[in-house]
């Protein structure tokens, strides 16, 4: 379908999307062009505005917004001058989609082979019979099996990959020019996160496909771009190739986005963004960046910068760009003086074995953790790392074997447990979102877990709920609020906050940063390293990026099926994994640099 | 503004937290109070508030500021307006303007009654059914089934024709046949909340049962809960209405709405105003609730926060 034809898939010009009828701008100032077979990784926060850019390609604005100048092309072709029958035509035809979660994307009442035949019949008239030989032929690009009996299945009988694969054919199905990629590996496996960002490269080279990769994920770029844009609060900041963008950032933001995100090649600390992205309609005047930069002089605080080349195609939007190069990259207190791990045990795990209903999910799990340790539990989804989590905190009962808290053997649920453990081993969950009740004010519901474990001196508390709230570096006028006026960082402070208001002996973390962004995550590990160093406390973090294990913990125990296939200290498992599955595990996860050549795979 | 940006809204919270700390927090107490005054600010809750108000009014104060007692004979049967009766007489010659401002009270305290009797039980019902998650689960909503099994103005009379037609009984029976239908519903809400993680977070600090449902997961079920409490008023008044409509409430001569449309249904070609007071007074009743609750569940679930 693609017409032969020279000069950019992709043209965006000054691209500007303002909230309906205000004059408030959402993104404003976009340029970019993508040639054919060249894969542009758009890179942002949440509210950055990188989503918004990457619809607007498929000629789509979300409600309550709208186009309000800059022109978009398309092979040539205007956006704005077709009229709605040729933007559906284009859709799914000359441009398309591959959306964050193919579980909703997917029509669950369709066969695969049904949704595949649609989209082949809504953009080419032929036969039936071209259609089927298509099919097959798109199945196999992403190496799905192409058979009856899998076409005949429906988007629940397919794993989390198969069905992100599927949606990957069905974005190839028509033989784009232009595809845009919507964070299509979160809430993937590494391993399947891997095998998905090899079919979309190798499915963009070999068919000359121009793809806008739009993503958080810094390190899934690095593998996978040839170009980066980097995006904050709906401007373009810096774009420039791989390498620069990487080993030369020339922008204060991207300098501290980078050292925002783990890596499981460098044992470093991780730094946050103090502060947060401004929204539309609350941007500051001049550069957006200047209330969290370091580098913000008073030129900052009046235009936003323009558009400043640095080098062969690498552009930057900063006044003090020479400043910003000649600094030293910012470090964090962080972890750099760990205190070593005591010998006492605070909890340990013997023999579990647990079972959903009549399936088993954990099998024979032994872990210690000791006083002031910081136990990690990696695995991918469906490790069984969550249920033994659970156990432990007495959420889940369906478990035999033994877990001793101190010298105290633990019953298996929470209610048959004493008061001491139950407040000795603390559990934050993973999504902030949905651990704090919306209809309590943060200070109702740290208030609540004080009266609960110390008993209810009603005149204090409210002094007290502003020293829990200190110590995770909150102000006490949080405590009015309800969780939805707070951002994913702060609620996840506010329930960290609710735990060490019981003064436990234990934490448990369960992925409590995978709901939020980079910077956020690394702020939360900050505080976290902080709060050890203060209070002595044990952790047990639960995760799946191993990444992040590097930056927070003493010792690792990794999951696979229910087993704990290998345990020992970080640096072990980094220099030496015995496992198979650590191997694996360790080369599928991606890495900046491993990829940049700063530093070889581990392994 | 929400559906716009990206994800999380942040209100700059982090910016403000810079500074000298306060003394203590302040621990706001009562999140209600902030749901019913922005559902105070709504024109529809405003409306529906007014209707009540003046037919409560007249409920309540009507028999205070009646011009005649409600079996006083004022006339001959179904005259029209005079002097002496403005709406005219009715069928026994007795003024139908004094018989309707004594005959509201009756229905709105019985039908307040079964509501909040069918509305506790059926909330306690559901949400003890959500949370239990077992054979309880089971046995409860079984029992609705066989209630659910019969229409409700069947049970009702089934019972008033059996013991007698004594207010109590009708109370007692509209309310226990109001819990299932609400029971229903608060269960169904419920089920997603019993499952969140801030449940979770309650049980594995210890927290008792009876505070994990009435104190966790009942405030999250307030909008289901409060359309009910409308929808069930409405019924409630309407079938308190038919039960003295059928003579199986009030028994004459006491003025009673239901009762009044019944009296003078046979002459309402002729005087039309005896069965047309008590019609309109119990049909604005059942609007006013209804945009009451309508204006109480949009402000609990925040569909107009942003434009006060």
């Amino acid at each position: 379908m693609t017409a032969v034809q020279t000069g950019p898939s992709v043209e965006v010009s000054d691209l500007r999307i303002a909230l309906t009828g205000t004059d408030v701008d959402i993104v404003d100032e976009i340029v970019i062009d993508i040639q054919p077979g060249e894969v542009l990784g758009l890179v942002g926060e949440s509210g950055s505005g990188k989503t918004t850019v990457g619809m607007a390609l498929l000629g789509h604005v979300r409600r309550g917004g709208r186009v309000s100048g800059g022109v978009i092309r398309i092979g040539g072709r205007e956006l704005a001058s077709l009229r709605e029958a040729d933007l559906r035509r284009l859709r799914g035809g000359t441009v398309s989609y591959i959306p964050q979660d193919p579980g909703t994307a997917l029509n669950p009442a369709l066969r695969i082979g049904r949704q595949l035949f649609e989209i082949l019949e809504a953009h080419a008239g032929s036969s039936g019979q071209e259609h089927g030989e298509r099919v097959r032929e798109a199945l196999e690009e992403v190496a799905l099996p192409s058979d009856e009996t899998f076409l005949d299945r429906y988007p629940h009988q397919l794993s989390g990959g198969q069905q992100q694969r599927v949606a990957i054919a069905m974005a190839f199905a028509n033989r784009p020019a232009v595809i845009v990629c919507d964070e299509p590996t979160t809430g993937l496996d590494v391993t399947t996160q891997a095998r998905v960002l090899e079919t979309v490269r190798e499915l963009c080279r070999s068919h000359r496909v121009a793809a806008l990769y739009v993503t958080h994920d810094l390190a899934v770029v690095a593998e996978l771009a040839d170009r980066v844009a980097v995006m904050y609060a709906g401007r373009i900041v810096e774009s420039g190739p791989r390498e620069k963008i990487f080993t030369a950032p020339a922008h204060p933001y991207t300098r501290r986005l980078l050292r925002a995100v783990p890596d499981i090649a460098g044992k470093r600390t991780v730094v946050g963004i103090p502060g947060h992205a401004a929204l539309p309609g609350r941007r500051p005047p001049g550069c957006f960046f200047h209330p969290r930069c370091d580098f913000a002089r008073d030129d900052c605080r009046g235009a936003f910068p323009p558009v400043s080349e640095h080098g062969p195609a690498h552009e930057v939007r900063c006044y003090h760009v020479d400043a910003v190069v000649r600094a030293p990259t910012p470090e964090g207190a962080g972890q750099a003086s760990r205190r070593a791990a005591g010998t006492d045990t605070v909890l340990s795990v013997r023999g579990v074995n647990a079972h959903y209903g009549a399936r088993p999910t954990l099998f024979d799990i032994e872990v210690d953790v000791h006083h002031d340790e910081c136990v990690a539990l990696v695995g991918e989804s469906g490790s069984g790392k969550t249920t033994l989590a659970r156990c432990v905190s007495g959420l889940h009962k369906d478990w035999t074997g033994e877990i001793r808290l101190g010298d105290a053997s633990l019953p298996t649920a929470a209610r048959a447990r004493s008061t001491e453990a139950r407040r000795d081993i603390q559990y934050v969950f993973q999504n902030p979102y949905a651990s704090l009740n919306p209809r309590r004010t943060i200070g109702q519901t740290i208030a609540r877990q004080l009266e609960l474990f110390f008993g209810g001196e009603r005149r204090d508390a409210g002094q007290r709920v502003a020293e829990c709230l200190e110590r995770v570096a909150l102000s006490a006028d949080a405590a009015n609020r309800f969780p939805d006026q707070l951002s994913g960082g702060e609620r996840q402070r506010v329930a960290i906050a609710r735990a060490l208001a019981a003064e436990p002996k234990l934490l448990v973390c369960d992925e409590v940063t995978s709901a939020l962004d980079v910077s956020v995550q690394a702020a939360i590990i900050e505080l976290l390293g902080r709060l050890r160093q203060e209070m002595g406390l044990s952790l047990l973090f639960i995760t799946h990026d191993l990444a992040l294990i590097r930056t927070i913990a003493d010792t690792v125990a990794v999951m696979n099926e229910g087993r704990i296939v290998e345990h020992g200290s970080v640096e072990q498992i980094f220099t030496a994994p015995s496992a198979e599955y650590t191997r694996k595990l360790l080369a599928n996860t991606p890495s900046i640099e491993v990829v940049l050549g700063h530093a070889t795979a581990p392994s | 503004m929400t559906e716009t940006v990206d994800t999380a809204v942040d209100l700059g919270l982090e910016g403000a937290l810079e500074g000298p700390l306060p003394e203590a927090a302040v621990l706001q107490r009562r999140p209600w109070l902030g749901i019913l005054r922005n559902a105070l600010r709504l024109t529809r809750t405003r409306i529906g508030l007014a209707i009540v108000a003046v037919i409560v009014a007249i409920a309540v104060f009507g028999p205070l500021v009646a011009p005649h007692s409600p079996t006083e004979f004022v006339g001959i049967p179904n005259s029209g307006s005079s002097s002496k009766a403005i709406f005219g007489a009715d069928a026994l010659g007795r003024d139908v303007w004094s018989r309707f401002l004594h005959g509201g009270l009756t229905v709105l305290w019985l039908s307040v009654a079964a509501t909040a009797l069918g509305v506790v039980v059926g909330v306690c019902i559901g949400l003890v059914a959500a949370y239990s998650r077992n054979w309880l689960d089971d046995v409860l909503m079984r029992g609705n089934d066989v209630i659910l099994a019969f229409p409700q103005i069947v049970l009702v009379l089934l019972a008033v024709s059996a013991l007698g037609p004594k207010l109590w009984l009708i109370v007692l029976m509209v309310g226990i046949t109001h819990a299932p239908r609400v029971a229903r519903v608060m269960r169904g809400a419920a089920q997603e909340v019993v499952e969140r993680d801030f449940v979770k977070a309650a049980e594995a600090v210890g927290e008792k049962r009876g505070r994990i449902v009435f104190g966790e997961v009942l405030p999250n079920v307030t909008t289901p809960l409060l359309v009910e409490l409308g929808l069930r008023m409405t019924y409630s008044i309407g079938l308190v209405a038919a039960i003295s409509f059928l003579g199986f409430g009030l028994q004459p001569p006491t003025a009673d709405w239901g009762l009044m449309i019944n009296e003078n249904r046979l002459s309402i070609t002729v005087q039309p105003w005896a069965v047309l007071l008590p019609i309109l007074a119990i049909g604005l009743l059942t609007v006013g609730t209804n945009l009451v609750t309508d204006g109480i569940a949009r402000a609990a679930i925040g569909i107009d926060r942003g434009k006060s």
